[in-house]
């Protein structure tokens, strides 16, 4: 134990929690199987809803809570939905979810409400969360898919809050609504527009596979 | 033959079990989103009344102090000390001299994806429509929410020409959407290309809303008056 301790000072923190199985699951979600960065799912609300730092959190933590509540009700009923009603299932909890949310959202803020606007009704379709409940939570044990669905739901969240970020300073000249820039500070107002949505995820691609590009290499 | 057998007979086994496994998610699902829907309800009613009272300041450009009146049935207006949510309510907004600078209607219609709830300022003086605000929509994201959000649209609803006929019974010249760029008139709602049928929709819920209300109000613009 004292010996696991000193291993854990030696290689850092991450690196520590990886040579647990089971919180490899939560991991694998922030980074190694980012769901944006590496798997590329659920690009609508990613390229759409990431034009300011709120907007792409709020989105990224409403779907990171849809994906939690999904993959425990589908992993703790696995045994008792049969195979061939199996989608029509997943899809009838995760839109129940869905429905909770926005209400849920509406009750927060109705600005956010709007501002968030039809996409939060979209999450439904995100393959993202379907993805994950017929690829694991029908497969694991509930414990496994909650740690799944945390990571992979922060792995989301923390994809769409670096293209809200970006997009936002840049186009916006603020962050969260702070202005952080003088006056003389000119926007680029095509990063609040859907391109800029493209050209910020590309540069984000672009730096997560030459950074992973390295690490292979080494 | 064989291979036929066995997927038929699993199929038939099975179905009960489909069955009783999809009722039973409905079931759970509907008894969860009741709960949900009942426990937020009173909150969500709280916001909406505190959107409604935020946009009603932005359709009535530089109105300070609020009233609600509610229309009776002798097609007059009585002032409404509690809030009710009916569908007869307008609000009126006055500047730091008492002075009545609009009146503020809310609407509904459906658009291309639901219905479309708005608000609009309306201006007895001036007869003319002053502002204009989307309450709730679901019009589709960059291309139907352009009523929201694009400027030129937006900037029919500064000075919308609603002047009665000569007897006040009605609209001289009803709202008409037409295409964009082809405003000629003052009482012309230019559309926006690329979310036709959500700006026509807006137009047209402005002419159906202002027929019935402008006559009503520009009638009773005296009983608005503060101090009476």
């Amino acid at each position: 134990m004292s010996n696991h301790s000193e291993n854990k000072n030696s290689t850092g923190f991450f690196e520590s929690l990886k040579e647990h199985p089971s919180t490899d699951e939560f991991i694998k979600g922030l980074w190694r199987d980012n769901p944006v960065f590496v798997q590329v799912l659920g690009m609508c609300p990613v390229l759409a809803v990431s034009n300011t730092a709120e907007n792409a959190l709020a989105m990224g933590l409403a779907t990171a809570f849809v994906l939690l509540m999904s993959n425990i009700l589908v992993s703790s009923l696995r045994n008792f939905i049969p195979k061939q009603v199996r989608i029509a299932s997943y899809i009838l909890i995760i839109a129940t979810f869905v429905t909770i949310t926005d209400y849920v959202i509406q009750a927060i803020s109705v600005d956010l409400h709007k501002s968030l606007g039809a996409f939060i009704s979209l999450i439904v379709v995100n393959c993202l969360i379907l993805s994950r409940a017929e690829a694991f939570a029908s497969k694991n044990t509930i414990g496994k898919s909650i740690l799944d669905a945390l990571g992979m739901g922060l792995g989301f969240t923390f994809a769409l809050f670096c293209l809200g970020a970006v997009r936002e300073l840049f186009g916006n000249g603020s962050l969260f609504g702070l202005s952080l820039f003088s006056d003389n500070f000119q926007e680029w107002i095509v990063m609040i527009l859907p391109a800029g949505g493209f050209f910020t995820l590309a540069i984000w691609l672009l730096i997560f596979n030459a950074a992973k590009e390295r690490k292979l290499k080494t | 033959m064989n291979q036929t057998q066995t997927i038929h007979t699993t199929s038939s086994v099975s179905s009960t079990k489909m069955l009783q496994a999809m009722v039973g998610i409905g079931i759970m699902c509907a008894l969860m989103i009741v709960l949900t829907f009942e426990g937020t309800k009173s909150r969500i009613a709280h916001n909406k009344a505190e959107a409604l009272e935020k946009a009603i300041f932005k359709v009535i450009p530089g109105m300070v102090k609020k009233r609600t009146y509610q229309l009776n049935e002798n097609s007059s207006f009585d002032t409404i000390r509690s809030e009710i949510k009916d569908a007869s309510l307008v609000y009126a907004g006055y500047d730091e001299n008492d002075q009545l600078v609009g009146m503020a209607i809310e609407a509904s219609g459906i658009g291309f994806a639901d219905i479309i709830r708005i608000l609009y300022g309306y201006n007895p003086e001036t007869q003319k429509i002053v502002g204009f605000y989307v309450l709730e929509s679901k019009e589709t994201p960059g291309l139907g929410d352009k009523i929201e959000k694009d400027e030129n649209f937006l900037s029919n609803f500064s000075a919308l020409d609603v002047t009665l006929v000569e007897d006040l019974s009605a609209i001289k010249n009803e709202i008409i959407p037409v295409k964009q760029g082809a405003k000629e008139n003052p009482w012309e709602v230019d559309g926006i290309t690329g979310a036709t049928i959500s700006s026509r929709s807006i137009g047209n819920i402005l002419s159906e809303s202002t027929s019935h209300w402008v006559p009503l109000i520009y009638k009773n613009r005296r009983s608005f008056d503060i101090k009476k």
